[in-house]
């Protein structure tokens, strides 16, 4: 597409402390392009979740952000363990995390949910063994 | 003073400076250019927080204060004095010996913010008990802070409390008091903040979160320092002045406030870059477990302000010995009818933002990450420009161009001169064949 924006980023699996890196990226890129606060707000928080959500279950994966003047359309793709139930994976406060993430202040069952109260829409293709891919979209108007 | 927009107090002065790099990175808002040898401030992006005073090594930064000469404009002076000065001198704790001498300098008489502090602190507790701000709640005290999040994070105006400063409430009562003391019109009394940082100059100028300020004039801790020190030595007759607790002299250094602020779950930072990092977790939503979140400019708040005399460490240890030394509470009663909410939250500065125009701002975006991609990536800022991503955006914008990086021009030579001799050898053979 003409105006349109591409990005693609590794997440790397091994470090959570570079989590949020990706996020912070792309709030730059947006803020730039003068988006209302109210959305970049939203892309950072849902970026920043599925990027921990990555690291800590399916150990990294790739994140493709596409930006028009209308909408930010997000995938996030990772050959992880997949979700075996996806509604319960979408409660608050479901988690799968071991102790050892718990401990870390991680794996608090917010992470899709939150995604989701960020997103206008929200898809999530998964299969067990396989991986995840969610694809979410936000409006700028 | 009057409203100005984009007035600073953070200057440059063209003649001294030597168009080094020195300032380039450290300013938090990217506000800094090197251009033709010598550093530009960009005065839309400059939030006043003097980082470029602390680094620059030919002190070409300057922070615009007002001299002792404007006592000369009000019939009755007060001076306004901020916690961390205190720690400036060796004889802290004897606050009234620094206090008379002060009016040995001219002023009339004498205000702590300490008391306005405490005030804040007062307020704070309530309304974060009432529960209805947006949390983690961010602290209003730091100009330079406040509109770093203008500037740079307008997703969390919402969270700043809107609270006054410690400064502009206890300029309203100084004033009041004055007002009452000596039957004078407002006008005629001069509240004369001294100062540890340019950022106060600002928010006194341009307001920041309030309509009209109640300071008339800001002079420097290191201007009233050498002053004082003078006439410090030999004072007979000690006044006491001192009115207020440690619990706002405590603001003066970090911690206090975010102690202050009665928050079990509460966070100070100090050392914009530090402030940097937290609000940007705060953005991602990271720090929903804190309440309160103390956020300042300078490494140990206050008394590492970039107009301060003494060193942070040193003044921090001479505030601790003070506040063990002095009572919790301030004496007296703060007057009820000084407003301690601010008038409006801090304006949002898109000055990040390519273009008013979407559209254009997306194809100037595009353009930016492809040059981005040819730039070496070094960020040495030898091309006057932060780092290689903000040389792109200059790019875009129309004030610089690619070959301003010294890597790029150096690979255009090479290139040329790989032409030039090209051209010579054959030039040379085509000679060779003629001779022949």
């Amino acid at each position: 597409m003409d105006n349109e924006m591409v990005f693609h980023y590794m997440v790397d699996g091994d470090d959570f402390t570079l989590a949020g890196e990706t996020s912070s990226k792309v709030k730059k890129r947006l803020k730039q392009l003068g988006l209302p606060p109210e959305v970049i707000r939203k892309v950072a928080i849902a970026m920043y979740e599925a990027e921990i959500n990555m690291v800590i279950h399916a150990n990294g994966g790739t994140i493709d952000v596409a930006v028009s003047p209308e909408r930010i359309h997000i995938v996030f793709a990772d050959t992880g363990p997949g979700i075996p139930d996806v509604e319960k994976a979408m409660q608050e406060g479901y988690s799968t995390a071991s102790n050892e993430v718990r401990e870390l202040g991680f794996g608090a069952g917010m992470g899709l949910p939150n995604i989701k109260n960020c997103s206008d829409e929200m898809k999530i293709d998964t299969v067990v063994g396989k991986g995840t891919t969610i694809e979410l979209t936000i409006y700028v108007t | 003073m009057e409203k100005e927009r984009y007035w600073h107090s953070v200057t440059l002065e063209r003649d001294t400076c030597k168009g080094c790099t020195n300032c380039l990175k450290p300013c938090p808002t990217q506000a800094i250019r090197v251009q033709n040898g010598k550093a530009k401030i960009l005065k839309e992006r400059c939030i006043d927080c003097g980082e470029c005073i602390r680094v620059c090594p030919y002190h070409a930064k300057k922070a615009v204060t007002d001299q002792f000469d404007i006592l000369k404009k009000y019939r009755y002076t007060v001076a306004l004095v901020a916690p961390a000065f205190y720690g400036q001198f060796s004889k802290t704790e004897d606050r009234d010996l620094i206090l008379t001498a002060l009016t040995l300098l001219g002023f009339d008489d004498v205000y702590e913010v300490a008391r306005g502090a405490q005030e804040i602190s007062k307020k704070t507790r309530a309304l974060l008990a009432e529960g209805h701000l947006t949390t983690p709640v961010i602290s209003s005290a730091c100009p330079a802070v406040s509109k770093l999040i203008a500037v740079r994070f307008p997703n969390l105006i919402e969270n700043i409390i809107p609270l006054r400063s410690p400064m502009e409430v206890s300029a309203e009562a100084a004033k009041g008091e004055a007002v009452e003391k000596t039957g004078l019109a407002p006008e005629e009394i001069g509240i004369i903040f001294i100062s540890p940082c340019p950022a106060k100059v600002t928010a006194v100028k341009d307001g920041v979160t309030v309509k009209h300020s109640y300071v008339d004039g800001v002079i420097s801790f290191k201007d009233t320092y050498l002053r004082l020190a003078q006439k410090i030595g030999n004072i007979e007759n000690i006044k006491k002045l001192s009115r207020s607790g440690s619990l706002g002299i405590r603001w003066a250094t970090s911690g206090g406030e975010a102690e202050g602020s009665g928050a079990e779950r509460k966070i100070s930072v100090d050392g914009i870059h530090n402030v940097i990092k937290v609000l940007e977790d705060i953005e991602d939503d990271k720090l929903s477990d804190i309440l309160y979140v103390e956020a300042l400019a300078c490494p140990g708040g206050c008394v590492g302000g970039p107009l301060t005399a003494e060193n942070n460490f040193v003044a921090r240890s001479r505030i601790e010995r003070l506040c063990k030394a002095i009572e919790k509470e301030a004496e007296g009663d703060f007057p009820d009818a000084v407003d301690r909410m601010w008038d409006h939250p801090p304006q949002y500065r898109p000055v990040m933002k390519l273009s008013d125009d979407v559209r254009k701002a997306m194809q100037m975006a595009i353009a930016l990450e492809e040059i981005e991609e040819r730039l070496p990536g070094l960020d040495c800022g030898s091309c006057g420009s932060p780092c290689c991503r903000a040389l792109a955006e200059d790019i875009v914008r129309g004030y610089a161009k690619e070959s301003d990086c010294i890597f790029v021009m150096r690979e255009r030579l090479k290139e040329l001169l790989g032409r030039v001799a090209e051209t010579k050898s054959s030039a040379e053979q085509e000679e060779d064949k003629g001779e022949s």
